[in-house]
C-alpha cells in the first residue's frame, strides 16, 4: 500500500551511493583517529628511545696512561684489585672495603670505580640518537675543536650495569637498581594490603549485600574513588600512613629506631588505598561474570551461601580478579605524585631492605634525573623510563596471559 | 484399606507467592503423592517455575519475594521460622533447565554436594551408584577424572540428576529439564524418569504437552487468573490421563487440545 512512498529502482541507487558516502566518510574518520593515536604513541617511544642513546664526549682528568700501561679492559680483577690498592689513599680504599668486600665485586663493578675514582671521567656533552647518526661529522668537528683532549663515543646508556648500580650523583655512574627495589616493595606491600581488602569488600557487594539505597550509595562511591586524583592519595596518605600511624609505619613500634614514617611502608600503604577501588571494581566483574547457573547448582545440593563463594564463585572468578589486580599494580608502579607526597627520598644509595627502609622509586628517580641541568642525566632519565616500560609491558602483558590462559568452561 | 490412601510427600495450603507487592501465584492448594511423577503445565508466565521453586525455596535468592500460606513436607511448614532453606534443599533437590554441571570433573561433580552435606560413607561407591540411578554409569565409567564440560548436552543434565540423587532427596523437582535437549536425550530422561519414581517423587515443569502425558501421573494445570491480576493460579490438579481426556475446567481443555491462544 504504502509502496509508492519509497524511491524507485533509479532513485533508491542514487540514495544508496548517498550513504555509502557518508558511511565511508565515517570510516576515514574512525581510521585516522586510530593513525593518530598509534603516531603519538611511536612518538613518545621514540622521544625515549632517541635520549637512551647517543654519542658522548668525555675527558679523563687524569689520564689513563698515569696508572696503567694495558688498556682498562684487557686488565683481569686482581690487576684491578692492584690498581685500586696503589691508587686510592687507605682511607678511601677501606671505606670501600667495609661496604663491601672489594675481592667480592665484579669485575665490571671494579671498572666502574677505576674509572670513577682513578680517571674521573668528566662528561662534557652528549648528543642523541638521532642528532648521533645523522650529524655524526658535525659533532666529531665540533668535539674536536672544542674538547681537544676529549673521546668521542657511541653508547647506550641502557646498560646491565645500569640496572644493577645504586644511585650516585655523577650520571656517568648512576644506576637504578635501589629506585627498582624500592618500586617493587612498594607494589608487593600494596598488593598484600589491597588484593585481599579488594576482594573481600568485591565479594561482599556482589554476595552478600541487598541491593538496597545505602549499597548502591557504597557502590558508587567506590567508582567515585577510582576516579580521584592521585595527590589527594598521597595527602592521605601523609595524613595517615606517615603522621598518625607514625609509630607503625616508621617501625618504632617494633624497635626500629633509625627511621621516621616516611617509609617504604607508608608508600606501598598509599598505593594500596590507590589501587583498592580499582581492585574492587574489578573484582566484581570478574565475580559478577560467574554465571548464576553454577551458584543455583551449588545451592542445589545443599550448599551454604559461603560454601557456593569459596567452592565456586571464588575459584572462577580468580584469574579475572587477578588480572584486574595486575592492571592495577602497574597503575601504581607507575605513579610518581604520591610518592612525593609521601617522602619518597631522592637521593639515596642504599637499597630498602625492609618495610622501614627510606626509599626511592622508579617514576621518582626519573622525575629527579630530568630536572638536573645536564644533559647526561637526561639520557639516564631516557634510560629509567625504558626500564619502567618495560617493567610495566611484563606485567600487562603476565595480565592479558593470565587471562588467555583460562578459557570461559561455562 | 491403608494400602489405598495415597501417601502425601508435600502439599501447599492456601499458598501466594509474592514479588513485592504482585502475586505472581495464588491461593494453590495441592496434594504431591509420593513416588509419583507431578506434571506442571500452562502458558508461559504463569508461575510453573515460581511455585516449582518454592517447594526447596530457591525463590529466596530472588530480591523481595516472599510467601504465604504453607508448603508442608511431612507436616512441617517449609517456610516456618525454625526452618532452614539449606536444610530443605538438601531435602528436596533440583534439576534445571540448562543442564548446569560443576566445572569439574565428573566425579567431583557428584561428590561435592556429599562432602559438604557430611557424607561419611564411600564416596566412590556413593558416585558409582548415583550415576547408575542417572544411567550415565556405562558412559562415564572410564572418565570419572574428566571434566564434566566434556560430555554431551544430554549427558550433562544425567550428570546433574545424579548429582541431584547423590545427597538422597525425597523429592526431585525438575524444571523444564529437556528443554535444551535434542529428542534422543529428551528421551533418555523421560526414560529415566520413569526409573526414578520408584525411589522419588519428582515435580516437573514443562512446556511440553506430550512430555507431561507421557511421563506424569498427575498434572497440575497452571493458568492466569480471569481477573486479569496476571497472577497465576493451578486451576485444575488431578490425574494426568483425566486432565488430557476429560478435564474439568474448559480452559485446560482449550490448552491440552492446542485451542489456547
Amino acid at each position: 500500500m504504502n509502496h509508492s512512498h519509497y524511491p524507485k529502482d533509479d532513485s533508491f541507487r542514487v540514495s544508496l551511493n548517498g550513504r555509502y558516502r557518508i558511511a565511508n566518510l565515517w570510516q576515514g574518520l574512525f581510521f585516522s583517529a586510530l593513525v593518530i593515536a598509534i603516531l603519538s604513541l611511536v612518538a613518545l617511544l621514540y622521544n625515549v628511545v632517541d635520549g637512551a642513546f647517543g654519542y658522548v664526549a668525555y675527558e679523563y682528568k687524569h689520564a689513563p696512561s698515569e696508572f696503567t700501561a694495558k688498556p682498562l679492559d684487557q686488565l683481569n680483577k686482581q690487576e684491578l684489585l692492584e690498581l685500586l690498592k696503589t691508587n686510592l689513599s687507605s682511607g678511601a680504599y677501606k671505606k670501600l672495603d667495609n661496604d663491601k668486600p672489594m675481592g667480592e665485586r665484579s669485575k665490571s663493578v671494579l671498572v666502574t670505580l677505576v674509572l670513577e675514582r682513578l680517571f674521573q671521567i668528566d662528561t662534557k656533552q652528549t648528543w642523541s640518537m638521532t642528532d648521533s647518526i645523522l650529524h655524526s661529522n658535525d659533532i666529531k668537528a665540533e668535539v674536536a675543536d672544542k674538547y681537544p683532549k676529549a673521546i668521542l663515543e657511541f653508547r647506550s646508556w641502557l646498560t646491565p650495569v645500569f640496572l644493577t648500580t645504586p644511585m650516585s650523583s655523577k650520571a656517568e655512574f648512576a644506576g637504578v637498581r635501589t629506585a627498582i627495589l624500592g618500586s617493587l616493595w612498594m607494589v608487593g606491600i600494596a598488593i598484600l594490603f589491597a588484593l585481599p581488602i579488594g576482594t573481600g569488600a568485591a565479594i561482599y557487594l556482589q554476595e552478600y549485600a541487598d541491593k538496597n539505597f545505602i549499597n548502591r550509595i557504597i557502590q558508587t562511591n567506590i567508582n567515585n574513588l577510582a576516579g580521584v586524583p592521585s595527590i589527594v592519595y598521597g595527602m592521605l596518605g601523609l595524613a595517615i600512613f606517615v603522621r598518625t600511624f607514625e609509630g607503625f609505619t616508621s617501625g618504632s613500634m617494633f624497635g626500629v629506631t633509625d627511621s621516621n614514617g616516611r617509609t617504604v611502608l607508608s608508600a606501598g600503604l598509599t598505593m594500596g588505598t590507590l589501587v583498592l577501588p580499582l581492585i574492587i571494581i574489578n573484582a566484581q566483574e570478574a565475580i559478577k561474570a560467574v554465571p548464576d547457573s553454577l551458584r543455583q547448582a551449588a545451592f542445589g545440593v545443599g550448599a551454604t551461601r559461603w560454601q557456593t563463594v569459596w567452592h565456586h564463585v571464588l575459584p572462577n572468578a580468580l584469574p579475572g580478579i587477578l588480572t584486574g589486580s595486575i592492571l592495577a599494580v602497574s597503575r601504581a608502579i607507575g605513579e610518581t605524585a604520591p610518592l612525593i607526597v609521601v617522602g619518597a627520598s631522592t637521593f639515596i644509595s642504599v637499597d630498602p631492605s625492609g618495610p622501614f627502609s627510606k626509599f626511592t622509586a622508579l617514576p621518582i628517580q626519573i622525575y629527579q634525573w630530568t630536572t638536573r641541568a645536564q644533559s647526561e642525566f637526561h639520557s639516564i632519565a631516557a634510560s629509567a623510563i625504558i626500564v619502567l616500560l618495560i617493567l610495566l609491558l611484563t606485567l600487562n602483558a603476565t595480565a592479558v596471559l593470565l587471562r588467555n590462559r583460562v578459557q570461559r568452561k561455562y | 484399606m491403608q494400602n489405598n490412601q495415597p501417601e502425601i510427600a508435600i502439599e501447599t495450603k492456601n499458598l501466594f507467592i509474592f514479588y513485592g507487592s504482585f502475586a505472581a501465584v495464588s491461593e494453590v492448594n495441592i496434594k504431591i503423592e509420593k513416588q509419583k511423577v507431578t506434571a506442571i503445565i500452562g502458558p508461559s508466565g504463569c508461575g510453573k517455575s515460581t511455585l516449582l521453586r518454592a517447594f526447596n525455596r530457591m525463590n529466596d535468592f530472588v530480591p523481595s519475594s516472599y510467601v504465604t500460606g504453607e508448603i508442608l513436607l511431612q507436616g512441617q511448614n517449609l517456610y516456618s521460622k525454625n526452618i532452614d532453606p539449606v536444610e530443605v534443599r538438601r531435602k528436596i533437590g533440583m534439576v534445571f533447565q540448562k543442564p548446569n554441571p560443576f566445572p569439574k570433573s565428573i566425579y567431583e561433580n557428584i561428590s561435592w554436594g556429599a562432602k559438604i552435606n557430611g557424607f561419611k560413607g564411600n564416596m566412590d561407591e556413593l558416585v558409582e551408584q548415583s550415576l547408575r540411578g542417572a544411567a550415565l554409569w556405562d558412559e562415564v565409567k572410564d572418565k570419572l577424572k574428566k571434566s564434566a564440560y566434556e560430555l554431551s548436552g544430554g549427558q550433562q543434565q544425567r550428570l546433574c540428576i545424579a548429582r541431584t540423587i547423590a545427597i538422597q532427596p525425597e523429592i526431585i523437582l525438575m524444571d523444564e529439564p529437556a528443554s535444551a535437549l535434542d529428542p534422543i536425550s529428551t528421551l533418555r530422561i523421560e526414560e529415566l524418569m520413569q526409573e526414578l519414581k520408584q525411589n522419588y517423587t519428582i515435580i516437573i515443569v514443562t512446556h511440553n504437552m506430550q512430555q507431561a502425558a507421557r511421563v506424569s501421573d498427575y498434572t497440575a494445570m497452571m493458568m492466569l487468573e480471569k481477573d486479569g491480576s496476571r497472577s497465576g493460579t493451578v486451576i485444575e490438579f488431578s490425574e494426568t490421563k483425566r486432565i488430557f481426556t476429560n478435564p474439568k475446567d474448559k480452559r485446560t481443555e482449550d490448552y491440552v487440545t492446542g485451542r489456547f491462544g
